[in-house]
């Protein structure tokens, strides 16, 4: 049994873990929730992100900068991506949109193995990010405890731009009927851009983010989809607020099974992903026949 | 009706074939009576070697976290294909004669395995079925190393174990078709515990790192088993699933485990990464890491920096060019293709496809019983190689030979970019190997 400091470490670190989860997911949910395509491109473009912060970064010396330009960098891949290809797949049967998606996500990981190598690569953390810090019953690494912070402000971003402006207010209309939406005058179609890129965006964010914790190699993102996956179904498929309360639940799930053992950490998560399929197959925020 | 008829007029006319062959036997020439004394076809013998060239069957995991690994494997066939084919000084160092093997040329292909078992043993079929490979080889993973020596064995194709670290391939897994020439983790743990026991002293805290698959318990079992003598006890063991990419919760328990010690299983990509990790937490300020086996490109990958003073082994390190001439000959060559020392993964393939030709110009034939035997008896006539005398021991097809305990360099103390380690001993076959029974083989059928 561990001890109650062994606990709240994990307890702690959950958060941590969720914290990026949500992020990582809510890309994917959006997506899902808006535009109905299961965006099986989303590891890989998480990955594009950690590779671009590993370039930028590593040229410029600067974080932030790397953030920002990774960022544009992104939205014109989400723009692309959604211009010459998703975009023909709106009205096509869910397997097409999967096996189309799934199949750009093994380009962009063969092309930065082409480029890059496969070898893995460091993403130095930033300046303000080194070191740990003692958090009374535990050490923390000092960038993941910013982390939390960082996105939490972008988790909130994201919610105001989705449920506070009337591009959000256009999108959320747009999931429930888009023809009469069209009918309305309103142009849809953009709007659905719009949507897409942001959700490219939120993956390669959470890449950048992410890619000073790990090493950056071409397949780092399959786990990641894997992962986020198993969070929007916990959260319910298309729901924002629910690939947020899933990202901390897997998260505390993930850490808390890791107290005890953590070889059975990945199995546990399964296993409450399971059981809550039985109980309330809508996930904890979704609703009935949605997608 | 009609068809009954047909059928009868077939079998008839068949009694009368046969009866015209038995009666053609008794007059045939003793040349061709003699042929058909030989053996039986076996496997893809001799419908693969009656040509003017022989296939060798490749797969690699050239995507997925291992293809950094898994592309250095496959440079490591390739030149000593070339080697072998141009029957030049370098091919007439390990002892063969003229060009290609028993003077056919060996053509080869090379396919990705993407690290998964069911692709390797896919494309070997292919291999075997279409191109009549003699001799399959390749992988980075023990459980694809596992699925291709049972394939070998049910089709009676020989096959050189490629980089596979765990215990089973030469022990419950092991086969008579297949032939292994990296330590196994028993091996590479008796070899590493006496110089890390010497070195950190008795009575050590040991925390490990293991990576929840086939290969990360036999190393976790081994390395345990072997400091025991030392005193040393484990207080923590974090088994992580082989998909992680975030250990974050692990090294949380192992940095408030009071452990001196920090022993890494992790393989390749997840090795660098657990490590980086590792170094977020703080844990090298309170204890010192251990890697059993180190992977080919983790010096490279996780910085010399980080690595500094580690102890671990290795299959190969490319400065044993100052130890033996073949090994020498390989990096020299490697390095002036590839603008780069060979790692480990290269050596393997290399030094198995030299090992395997050396068997089969020894047998003076491909027929894979004679070359296995030839293989098996090589303890009473050595054969010389990049880590000098080695012999395949008959019990289990493990390659005697020693074990390199490396250890990692200060980074002012490197001459040039790639020299990240020590090689502290090589440690002898004969003293680090297991008990032929220990691992629990039991080779199957030559025929």
């Amino acid at each position: 049994m561990p001890s109650p400091a062994d606990l709240l470490s994990q307890a702690f670190n959950g958060l941590g873990l969720g914290a990026l989860l949500a992020l990582v997911s809510s890309g994917l949910t959006i997506i899902l929730g808006t535009l109905g395509v299961l965006n099986f491109a989303h590891g890989a473009l998480f990955m594009l992100g950690a590779y671009a912060m590993y370039v930028v970064a590593t040229a410029s010396g600067s974080f932030l900068l790397a953030l920002v330009v990774g960022a544009v960098f992104m939205l014109l891949v989400g723009v692309a991506l959604e211009r010459g290809l998703v975009r023909l797949f709106y009205s096509r049967p869910h397997e097409d949109q999967i096996l189309v998606t799934f199949g750009a996500g093994i380009v962009f990981t063969e092309a930065a193995r082409a480029i890059f190598g496969a070898n893995a690569l460091n993403a130095p953390a930033p300046a303000w990010g080194q070191g740990i810090v003692r958090l009374g019953f535990l050490f923390y690494p000092i960038y993941r405890l910013e982390l939390i912070g960082i996105i939490a402000l972008l988790l909130l971003g994201l919610y105001l731009l989705l449920y506070r402006t009337s591009i959000g207010l256009v999108v959320r209309a747009g999931i429930e009927d888009a023809r009469m939406v069209g009918i309305l005058g309103i142009n849809v179609r953009r709007a659905f851009l719009a949507v897409f890129a942001t959700g490219v965006v939120t993956a390669g964010v959470s890449g950048m983010l992410y890619a000073p914790l790990v090493s950056v190699e071409p397949d780092m993102g399959s786990n990641f989809l894997v992962q986020a996956f198993v969070v929007i179904v916990i959260g319910g498929l298309g729901s924002f607020p629910g690939a947020v309360v899933g990202g901390l639940v897997a998260g505390e799930i993930i850490a808390l099974t890791s107290a005890f053992n953590a070889a059975y950490s990945d199995v546990m998560l399964y296993a409450v992903m399971a059981l809550l399929l039985v109980v309330r197959p809508q996930g904890l925020f979704g609703s009935e026949g949605r997608v | 009706m009609k068809n009954r008829v047909s059928s009868g007029l077939g079998r008839r006319q068949l009694v009368q074939a046969g009866l015209g062959a038995a009666a053609g036997g008794v007059l045939l020439p003793a040349a061709v009576r003699s042929a058909a004394a030989a053996p039986a076809a076996l496997g893809t013998w001799p419908a693969g070697s009656s040509g003017d060239s022989v296939f060798v069957g490749i797969t690699s995991p050239l995507t997925g976290p291992y293809s950094a690994d898994g592309k250095d494997h496959a440079l490591g066939y390739e030149l000593a294909i070339e080697e072998i084919n141009a029957g030049g000084a370098n091919a007439q160092a390990w002892g063969l004669k003229g060009k290609g093997v028993l003077g056919k040329m060996v053509k080869y292909a090379i396919a990705d395995s993407e690290l998964k078992p069911n692709v390797a043993v896919q494309a070997q079929t292919q291999f075997i079925q279409k191109n009549k490979a003699v001799m399959i080889t390749g992988c980075v993973s023990s459980a694809t190393a596992v699925a291709l020596e049972e394939l070998a064995q049910r089709e009676r194709v020989l096959n050189m174990v490629g980089a596979s670290g765990a215990n089973e391939t030469t022990g419950k897994n092991c086969q008579r078709y297949a032939f292994r020439t990296q330590p196994p983790a028993y091996m590479a743990c008796k070899a590493l515990a006496p110089v890390v026991g010497k070195h950190y002293g008795r009575g050590k805290k040991v925390a490990y790192l293991v990576p929840d698959y086939v290969y990360g318990h036999s190393v976790h079992q081994a390395f345990a088993e072997f400091t025991k003598p030392f005193g040393w006890t484990e207080v923590s063991k974090q088994v992580v699933p082989l998909s992680a990419t975030d250990y974050s919760s692990a090294l949380l328990n192992i940095a408030n485990s009071g452990a001196d010690l920090f022993v890494n299983i992790e393989f390749a990509g997840a090795a660098v990464n657990s490590t980086k990790q590792a170094v977020q937490f703080g844990l090298f300020k309170k204890m010192q890491m251990i890697v059993p086996n180190i992977s080919s490109f983790q010096a490279q990958e996780t910085g010399a920096q980080v690595m500094e003073g580690v102890f671990g082994t290795m299959d190969f390190w490319w400065t044993l060019e100052n130890q033996f001439p073949l090994a020498k000959n390989f990096v020299t060559a490697f390095q002036a293709k590839n603008k780069r020392p060979p790692m480990w993964g290269a050596h393997i393939g290399y030094m198995q496809t030299y090992l395997w030709a050396l068997g089969v110009e020894r047998a003076k034939t491909f027929y894979p019983p004679t070359v296995i035997k030839t293989l098996e008896a090589t303890k009473a006539d050595p054969m010389d190689s990049t880590l000098g005398k080695v012999w395949y021991r008959a019990e289990d097809h493990q390659l005697v030979r020693p074990v390199p305990v490396v250890r990692a360099k200060a980074p002012k103390a490197m001459k040039d970019k790639n020299d990240y380690f020590d090689i502290v001993s090589m440690v002898p076959g004969e003293e680090a190997i297991n008990p032929p029974a220990a691992l629990g083989c039991k080779l199957g059928s030559y025929t």
